[in-house]
């Protein structure tokens, strides 16, 4: 097993992961966007219903939640309903969806009451006033927290071996199987590369955006 | 014909009664300013005016056609803000829009009007029109070298003075003003005053709530003395200031500014 070799095993890993988050990223910033409205809809029954799946969801552990999706429709029905990889998929959305929306709603309720009311004497209509007033600011204000969410997905990907998805840990663990330990360390390694690229690419658009203050 | 009457406009809030009745007539080209110490309903009568608060109840009538009464209630948010448009309002704090430039400032409102399916070159001859006539309004108030400037690198009174553009770039039929010069320092105060002066010039009709006295005295046509929800007096700015009659006003005026 040489260097070159464990190196394109992991790659083929890191492909793996490299989709989860992708994907993951893709659909959970809208959908925690829906959420979070739903958690500040004035329609109270609406916003408890929301607010307590939040709390589950945050309050179970992702692996947990990655199991369950895989497994128990597979217990009731005899089947499981989603392959290997799309319980992966929509355990991760609906998981990162509720933290982002939480990041989104403390944004949002930053925002001055003056920002929506000047957009209200000005005609605007609300979802005028939320897309082309409200949301960039939001973005500004939220993107620190998000950088920290974002950053957490790349190594949460490593959770999706529970269910036998070859990502860059599992990849890595194949090979302990043969007595070899250093290509899991050597996992940090793309880890690493990937956060890295995430701070600076985080650290651009900070300063994209820096030409107003909120 | 008055361009606007308010008749028996009430607000309250829980148990605190802000406003409780409300009555005066403004004619066009008139500029009243509206006088008081805090807490007396200056402010809530003017967001009334703008819709930023629902009246009680009450009667609002702008050029003959009733804009509030106690049908207005049941109005849908699209009819809302076809009335509430005969109003343009100058807030204390500006709100900006801190993202985008003076000159976006302006324009976004007006653009945001233009209708959605419009063909590619009308709509970019339509956009140059908003431009062109929001460039104007920003020369207007002064501001003909800041166009490109975001808010966070205007001084305070030269932000005023880019709401004030954006105010008025919806030709509003009367322009609310609640304390603009309130949050600016005192340097600053005159380039926003001398603006609302020259409006005043131009025959524009005007509500403002103020604390500057001085400028009460010399802008207005009416000034209206407000206390405790009600109007305590009225009239111009010689009799007001004067020859005040009721003994509030009397000792309103008397306290020391400082």
């Amino acid at each position: 097993m040489g260097f070159w070799n464990v190196t394109l095993s992991l790659l083929g890993g890191l492909e793996y992961t490299c989709l989860i988050f992708a994907l993951t990223l893709v659909l959970a910033l809208p959908l925690g966007l829906v959420i979070a409205f739903g958690s500040m809809s004035k329609f109270k029954p609406l916003a408890y219903i929301v607010k307590t799946f939040v709390w589950i969801i945050r309050g179970v552990p992702l692996m947990l939640q990655v199991i369950i999706l895989f497994y128990v429709p597979g217990f009731l029905l005899g089947q499981p309903i989603l392959s290997r990889f799309a319980s992966v998929i929509a355990a991760f959305v609906i998981n990162y969806a509720c933290y982002f929306s939480e990041i989104y709603r403390g944004g949002i309720e930053s925002i001055a009451k003056g920002q929506y009311e000047a957009g209200q004497v000005l005609g605007m209509t609300k979802s005028q006033i939320f897309f082309k007033v409200i949301l960039m600011q939001v973005v500004k204000r939220i993107l620190a927290p998000m950088s920290n969410e974002v950053i957490t997905l790349v190594k949460d990907t490593a959770l999706a071996r529970v269910i036998m998805i070859v990502e860059l840990i599992q990849a890595a663990q194949n090979f302990a199987g043969y007595g070899l330990m250093w290509p899991l360390f050597y996992t940090a390694v793309f880890y690493l590369a990937f956060v890295g690229i995430l701070t600076l690419l985080f650290g651009y658009f900070e300063k994209k955006l820096s030409y107003y203050k909120v | 014909m008055a361009i606007l009457e308010v008749n028996a406009i009430k607000k309250s809030f829980g148990n605190a009664h802000i406003l409780k009745g409300i009555d005066f007539e403004l004619e066009k080209g008139e500029v009243l300013s509206i006088i008081g110490s805090s807490g007396s309903g200056k402010t809530t009568l003017l967001r009334c005016l703008n819709f930023l608060e629902t009246a009680d109840s009450g009667r609002i009538t702008v050029n003959g056609e009733v804009i509030f009464d106690d049908s207005t209630h049941t109005l849908k948010d699209s009819e809302i803000r076809d009335r509430r448009l005969h109003f343009g309002l100058v807030f204390q704090s500006f709100n900006l829009f801190p993202q985008y430039t003076a000159l976006k400032n302006v324009t976004l409102a007006l653009e945001l009007e233009l209708p959605r399916k419009m063909p590619k070159a009308e709509k970019k001859e339509e956009l140059l029109k908003i431009e062109e006539r929001c460039k104007a309004l920003l020369d207007t108030v002064g501001l003909s070298d800041k166009y490109d400037y975001y808010p966070c690198q205007l001084s305070g009174g030269q932000c005023q003075r880019v709401a004030i553009a954006r105010a008025l770039a919806l030709s509003p039929d009367i322009l609310c003003f609640d304390e603009p010069t309130s949050a600016l320092d005192p340097e600053l105060t005159g380039e926003v005053l001398r603006v609302i002066k020259e409006l005043k010039n131009s025959d524009r009709t005007m509500v403002i709530v103020t604390h500057e006295m001085e400028f009460a005295k010399n802008v207005s046509d009416k000034v209206m003395f407000m206390s405790d929800g009600v109007i305590e007096e009225i009239g111009t700015p010689d009799e007001i200031f004067n020859n005040p009659k009721s003994h509030r006003l009397q000792e309103f005026l008397k306290k020391p500014t400082f």
